[in-house]
């Protein structure tokens, strides 16, 4: 079975529209014909995984839009007029509100995926960077889409994470009364940050189209990270189709449980407070899918500088750790210098994808715990470690770990284990 | 395989991850009940709900407001109509402007929410020290929802309160322990309809699983549509899973 499909001629209506507007032929070609790995392994359902949340977050978040209101002293009332009088308000809002969080799951699993089969190296550079703007893009809408209930952690958390770009040096201060449209977060914060939540997903499903055209160029990588042949190929349909309808099922029983049945646990308690400018609550936490990176804010606890002149202080240097945190990610293809994609002929990088993995589950614990105590050393470390294996390691392990022999195709990948590299063997370069 | 060992790693740092809710204020344990609504076949029982709104109607509503919670839905409670109409007419509320221009009081109506019995948060705060909150989502606003009113409602302790300054009591379970409410409930303070006995534990678990009621009206709707929903998708995935199956089978010879 090989991939080869061509695409037939359509006839009737489907043709006399085909021959207009091919709309009907190029979707034939890259949703059943495409050409796809017959070697992926359950890792890769989760790319198609995430486009079907991204679907969900927009259908549900539209059907919300016609209950909600955006205004400071109406939006509380009105999610619980969602939750008490629309029919059925109470599914579409738990079904978002816990959407959002799988949505991050499923994208984190996606990226980790790639992390470890080598996804983002040549020629797929730019299939991964656009994955890092959907990330940046998600997160913004994530955020913004927190505040819109105006409960007393979307106030607070609207405060801490604005309030940061004042870090700054000399137009920081601006830049916030600017994003707030305020002195503080009000009214206008609400208004525009509604506005940026709408739009942002519509963004996002522009990239995601941009990300599937970079990878339809080249196709799928696969387990074992060399280039396939057409004879190791099959069409998407029904193969891929066929198991991706699996894996969504699989995925809503997982969903399912928590919309259903613990449709809060993933949130704040103090979230149905209404907004209180005057009361700050005892510990203000982000949502779970930030805590990685909220601890890599907190980490930085001191200034930096040079014979007694600060250069950057500790909050500017929270600040540069956090967004470099996503930043090198768009560096990643080029500072990992190994030519081999797949964890699994990399005796070294194996270990150091595994370690890097316990180091961001680390830092999602840390940025749950209350800064103080051994808290902030753990985080400190944690950020350290996560910087280090990007910009140190990968770059060095590319030059001096010597990979396991790389099989020429997949039919044969079963060289005996103890033999020595063979000539297939990628030397180091 | 290292595969696997190195997932339990991971698996096992993530199982120490603790939940996104905040920690609980370093305060007491809170004292836990077994309630009909937890678990996945869980729903409220009406006696116990009805007993809490009995508790509620002649005791909380005195300071507090319920401003989402509308009195029709009580018939979710198991009250008829005219049973509702009859609550409601007992509350006041604000309506208007009337064709005079003027604002007039009137008894509540079921299509009405609960009152607050004062003007606004500044007026109850000035005789209290603190605006009692509303109450229509206090179960899921505070950590251990139902667990934890039920603790407050039991945690007052008259003999730390007696140095504090009036209007300040002491209990167990509020964050900082120092609450503007005065303890609520005594032995007997309720006429029960039903003739159950009313002690304060008694009343504390019934109020309790009213407001939760109050919070998450629509917990009973949720849990059964849940219910079908995991079964369809069980079963969707096993169909799937058996095409899946065979229409791979050629492939991974
Ligand atoms: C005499 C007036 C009064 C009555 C009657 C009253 N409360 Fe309160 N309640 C208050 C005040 C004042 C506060 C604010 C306390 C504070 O935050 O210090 C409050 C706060 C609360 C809180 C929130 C505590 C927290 O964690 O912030 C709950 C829950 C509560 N009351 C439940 C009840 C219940 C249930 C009843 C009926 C059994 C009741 N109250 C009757 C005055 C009252
Ligand atoms: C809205 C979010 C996203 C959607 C809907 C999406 C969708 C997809 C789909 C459908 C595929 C093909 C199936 C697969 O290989 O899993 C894919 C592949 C890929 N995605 Fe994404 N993606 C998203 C976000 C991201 C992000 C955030 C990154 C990285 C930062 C990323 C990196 C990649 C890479 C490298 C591939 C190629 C994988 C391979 O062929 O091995 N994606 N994506």
């Amino acid at each position: 079975m090989s991939a080869d499909t061509p695409t037939p001629k359509f006839t009737g209506v489907l043709g006399w529209i085909d021959y207009r507007l091919p709309v009907i032929s190029w979707g034939y070609k890259e949703l059943v014909a495409y050409p796809t790995p017959k070697n992926l392994n359950y890792f890769w359902n989760f790319g198609s995984l995430a486009g079907i949340f991204l679907v969900l977050q927009i259908v549900t978040g539209i059907v919300l839009v016609m209950h909600y209101t955006p205004h400071a002293d109406m939006a509380f009332s009105s999610i619980e007029h969602i939750m008490r009088n629309v029919n059925y308000g109470w599914l579409i809002r738990y079904a978002h509100a816990n959407g959002a969080s799988f949505f991050f799951i499923v994208v984190y699993i996606h990226i980790f995926r790639g992390l470890y089969y080598g996804s983002y190296k040549e020629p797929r550079e730019l299939l991964w960077i656009l994955g890092v703007i959907i990330l940046i893009l998600m997160m913004a809408t994530a955020f913004t889409g927190y505040v819109l209930p105006w409960g007393q952690m979307s106030f607070w958390a609207a405060t801490v994470i604005v309030n940061l770009f004042s870090a700054i040096p000399l137009v920081g201060d601006s830049l916030v009364t600017w994003l707030l449209g305020g002195f503080s977060v009000g009214n206008p914060t609400l208004q525009r940050f509604f506005s940026l939540h709408y739009l942002m997903p519509f963004a996002i499903f522009a990239v995601v189209f941009l990300h599937i055209l970079a990878l339809h160029e080249h196709g799928s990588n696969n387990p074992v990270g060399i280039d396939l042949t057409k004879k190791d190929k099959i069409p998407f349909h029904p193969y891929y189709t066929v198991k991706d309808v699996f894996g969504l099922f699989v995925a809503l029983l997982f969903f399912g449980a928590f919309v259903f049945f613990a449709p809060n646990v993933l949130g704040h308690a103090d979230n149905y407070i209404p907004a209180d400018p005057l009361v700050t609550p005892a510990h203000i936490v982000p949502e779970w899918y930030f805590l990685p990176f909220y601890a890599i804010l907190r980490s930085i606890t001191f200034d930096i500088g040079i014979f007694g002149f600060t250069l950057i202080d500790a909050k500017l240097g929270g600040v540069i750790a956090m967004f470099g945190a996503v930043l090198v990610l768009f560096f990643l293809p080029w500072l990992d210098t190994s030519k081999v994609r797949s964890a699994t002929y990399r005796p070294i990088y194996f270990w150091a994808f595994w370690i890097l993995l316990a180091d961001v589950v680390i830092l999602t614990y840390t940025g749950a715990m209350p800064a103080e105590g051994i808290w902030p050393t753990v985080a400190l470390i944690g950020t350290i470690y996560y910087f280090f294996h990007f910009l140190v390691l990968l770059p060095l392990l590319g030059r001096f770990e010597k990979p396991k022999p790389v099989p020429e195709s997949i039919n044969k990948p079963v060289l005996p284990r103890a033999a020595p590299a063979g000539p297939q063997a990628q030397p180091a370069e | 395989m290292r595969t696997t060992f190195a997932a339990a790693l991971v698996g096992a740092a993530l199982f120490a991850t603790p939940s996104a809710a905040p920690a609980a204020e370093a305060g007491a344990e809170l004292m836990t009940r077994d309630w009909s609504f937890e678990g996945i076949f869980g729903s409220y029982d009406d006696a116990a709900a009805q007993r809490g709104l009995q508790v509620y109607d002649q005791v909380c509503a005195g300071c507090h407001g319920m401003k989402y919670v509308a009195f029709r839905t009580l018939t979710d409670l198991g009250y008829s109509e005219e049973e509702v109409e009859q609550i409601a007419s007992n509350y006041t509320v604000t309506d208007g402007p009337n064709d005079m221009g003027e604002m007039f009081e009137r008894p509540a109506e079921p299509n009405d929410t609960w009152p607050s019995p004062y003007r606004n948060d500044a007026e109850a705060a000035s005789i209290f020290g603190k605006a009692p909150p509303d109450m229509s989502v206090i179960a899921k606003a505070r950590v251990g929802g139902a667990d934890y009113l039920y603790s407050l409602m039991l945690g007052y302790d008259d003999e730390k309160g007696m140095d504090l300054s009036p209007g300040n009591y002491w209990n167990k379970f509020y964050p900082g322990n120092i609450i503007a409410m005065p303890p609520q409930l005594y032995p007997d303070l309720v006429q029960y309809a039903d003739g159950t006995e009313a002690t304060p534990e008694q009343m504390a678990a019934d109020v309790s699983h009213f407001l939760m009621w109050a919070a998450e009206p629509k917990l009973e709707q949720r849990k059964r549509l849940g219910i079908g929903f995991m079964l369809f998708c069980t079963a969707m995935a096993l169909i799937f899973y058996a095409m899946n199956r065979r229409l791979w089978a050629d492939i991974k010879k």
